[in-house]
């Protein structure tokens, strides 16, 4: 335990050393510098930055965890988390990148020639990021807490400190390159468990080809088959074709990932940090290549990890482990509270299954009882963190996860802070309340924003509000009915007129929030559903975490209706859309703002 | 001049068109719609339709994007090579 504490210490202070030498090195000169980097990042350092953007504490901690119990019906985070840069490179970036401002509002301004679009605009992306940040202040806080061993409030704080002294003063450009460095150690701290985990369960070092091997344990079963045989012997649904709710809700769950994805103000932004039009297109490739990388590598993760605790529990057929013989993993993380055992049945043994009642039954037939569950609580997200742990891995590997766990948080909190402090200072401050503001001043205010912002998600990480975890599947639902409607009809269809969008965007947003509100309570508090106790998931079986899909579809309706009524947009506004389609010509680069 | 832009908009329209279609067939229609039959042909021990939701689907999203930019790219430089 004291060698796993020292390795730890080394890899999280370490890096940290690193990320703070590289804010200093380039901390921003101007406002350009601040929001935009400049202009002057390579698609390829730019793919790498909105990699650790993109990939928070939810993809390098949470998603393999969920892959792992829901098997097959995860793919929906794995397409929709991908599929959406498609959408980004085909749809919107080339040409927000051609117009180039700073940010997603200022677009979405110039564009409908409205305030009030503008507004909208700077509501949705604070409501989006907020609610986001707050999930990976919590990440922060539970990872500096587990493997510093220290308590939970003083691991957020040292987390807001960290942000703080990069983010505030590198901006931007401090930022990207940052977050270049954070890209690398995640991504070694995520594949690195993985080949070995890999190779001790099939022998082959790339575990996107270890997933469909056979086990290297001379039985010549593919490792899937019998993760599916294991599984299903003890209840549960077949790992490769559990299904997520229905054929529908999976349908929609993707497609509100996807367009969620590419209505993330945080993401869009930066598009706006490349020299050009063409650089901005190979951006978006190299980004997901760097995202790709993990999230091929997170079926392997998730698969394997389940077989491992399942072999675990009970090593050979029928044979469960005693308790008193628990692995040091086990333990540890019952400290935590996210690992729960109860002996129901008083052996002494462990099992796990998916009958969860409490009564001992007896099979009539066979004349044994039938096995229930004890292992009352198995949180999804311990299993990417503890994986090395089962795996009997080498404490450095257990300590460079650690060190990616907290990585991927604070890049992601990073960007968010950044996404809020300019649509603040940039959008609402300078663009509608005091439009003769000097860039200094607004390069001061942008920092001061971000403190401000910094505090109050730090408040709200220490205090989570009952729906901090039902918010992130909000913020994906209210960009996907929001933002990216009203992106891509700016740019595709030219007589799109300021009112139609706003409606548009109203009304997307609000049929969204009216039914995840109905299904949770308004604001998440329990009991306030208006509608009384409506059936679950009513609306075609879509579930709430799904529903942005539908929202935006409202949002594409509403803005054709109310555009047939008030008619198109004026004739200069069209002419600004079709010199957006072309990547030549004259207007205003980011950089000669 | 006026022509040209028009042209060039309509084969980037084109383009987008091919790629959206391979974007929906390869993750919705194969990795989803049809993940029960595809999952009766195998990929090694991969189950086909659960590769394409899982592993698939995320290469052709690789592959659509660098095709789509250099498709663009020899675009750009025939509508505008003034750049």
């Amino acid at each position: 335990m004291e060698e796993l504490k020292l390795y730890t210490y080394i890899a999280v202070f370490g890096t940290f050393a690193l990320y703070f030498a590289i804010a200093w090195w380039a901390r921003a000169g101007s406002t350009s510098d601040f929001y935009v980097a400049g202009g002057g990042i390579t698609p390829l350092q730019n793919g790498m930055a909105i990699g650790a953007d993109w990939m928070s504490a939810a993809s390098f901690i949470s998603m393999a965890g969920m892959i792992s119990f829901m098997g097959y019906g995860g793919s929906v985070f794995l397409m929709g988390w991908t599929g959406g840069y498609v959408l980004l490179a085909l749809l919107l970036a080339p040409y927000m990148r051609k117009h180039g401002k700073f940010t997603v509002p200022e677009f979405i301004f110039d564009r409908y020639y409205s305030k009030t679009a503008r507004v909208v605009a700077v509501a949705c992306l604070i409501i989006a990021s907020l609610t986001y940040i707050i999930g990976q202040m919590k990440g922060v806080g539970v990872a500096f807490s587990r493997f510093l061993e220290i308590d939970y409030d003083n691991g957020l704080y040292i987390g807001m400190f960290v942000v703080w002294v990069y983010a505030v003063l590198g901006g931007m450009k401090g930022i990207t390159y940052t977050q270049i460095a954070q890209y690398v150690v995640m991504i070694f701290a995520y594949t690195i468990p993985a080949v070995f985990i890999s190779l001790q369960l099939t022998g082959n070092p790339i575990p996107q080809l270890g997933l469909g091997s056979t086990l290297a344990d001379g039985s010549g079963m593919y490792l899937l088959d019998k993760l599916d045989l294991v599984v299903t012997d003890l209840g549960f649904k077949e790992y490769t074709t559990a299904n997520l709710g229905s054929t529908v809700n999976m349908f929609a769950y993707t497609i509100s990932l996807m367009i969620g994805t590419a209505g993330l103000p945080h993401v869009i932004m930066r598009f706006f940090t490349v020299p050009s039009v063409q650089a901005a297109r190979a951006s978006a490739g190299y980004a997901l290549v760097c995202i790709a990388l993990l999230y091929t590598v997170a079926p392997a993760v998730g698969a394997m990890a389940r077989l491992n605790l399942m072999n675990t529990i009970e090593p050979t057929a029928g044979q469960n482990l005693e308790y008193a013989e628990r692995p040091q993993w086990f333990k540890d993380w019952e400290k935590t509270g996210l690992l729960k055992y109860e002996d129901k049945n008083g052996d002494g043994k462990i099992q796990y299954t998916a009958n969860n009642t409490d009564k001992i039954i007896i099979d009539e037939q066979t004349g044994k009882e039938i096995l229930i569950n004890e292992m009352v609580k198995v949180d999804r997200d311990i299993m990417v963190l503890a994986n090395p742990a089962i795996a009997n891995l080498p404490n450095w590997v257990i300590a460079l996860v650690a060190a990616g766990g907290l990585a991927a948080a604070l890049s992601t909190a990073a960007g968010l802070l950044l996404a809020i402090s300019s649509s603040i200072s940039h959008d609402l401050m300078k663009g509608i309340l005091t439009p003769d503001m000097s860039e200094k001043n607004e390069l001061l205010s942008s920092r001061v924003v971000m403190t401000i912002a910094i505090i109050v998600s730090g408040y709200l990480g220490l205090n989570p509000p009952g729906f901090a975890a039902g918010t992130v599947a909000l913020a994906f639902g209210l960009a996907a009915s929001s933002i990216f409607p009203a992106l891509m009809m700016g740019i595709f269809c030219k007589k799109m007129s300021g009112p139609a969008a706003v409606a548009g965007m109203c009304s997307g947003i609000g049929i969204t929030m009216l039914y995840v509100f109905q299904h949770k309570g308004i604001m998440f508090i329990p009991g306030t559903s208006f509608l009384g106790g409506m059936e679950p998931d009513w609306f075609f079986g879509i579930s709430p975490n799904a529903f942005g899909a539908v929202g935006a579809l409202v949002n594409f309706g509403v803005a054709f209706a109310v555009l047939q009524v008030t008619g198109p947009a004026p004739k200069h506004i069209q002419e600004m859309v079709e010199n957006m389609r072309i990547p030549s010509g004259t207007v205003s680069a980011a950089h000669d703002h | 001049m006026e022509e040209n832009k028009e042209t060039y908009w309509s084969e980037n329209l084109r383009l987008i068109f091919i790629c959206l279609t391979i974007w929906f067939i390869v993750s919705f229609g194969l990795g989803l719609l049809l993940v029960e039959p595809l999952n009766e042909i195998r990929l090694g021990g991969y189950k086909l339709g659960f590769w394409f939701a899982q592993q698939g689907s995320i290469y052709c999203f690789l592959g659509l994007i660098f095709w789509y930019g250099a498709k663009m790219n020899k675009l750009d430089k025939k509508y505008h090579s003034e750049d």
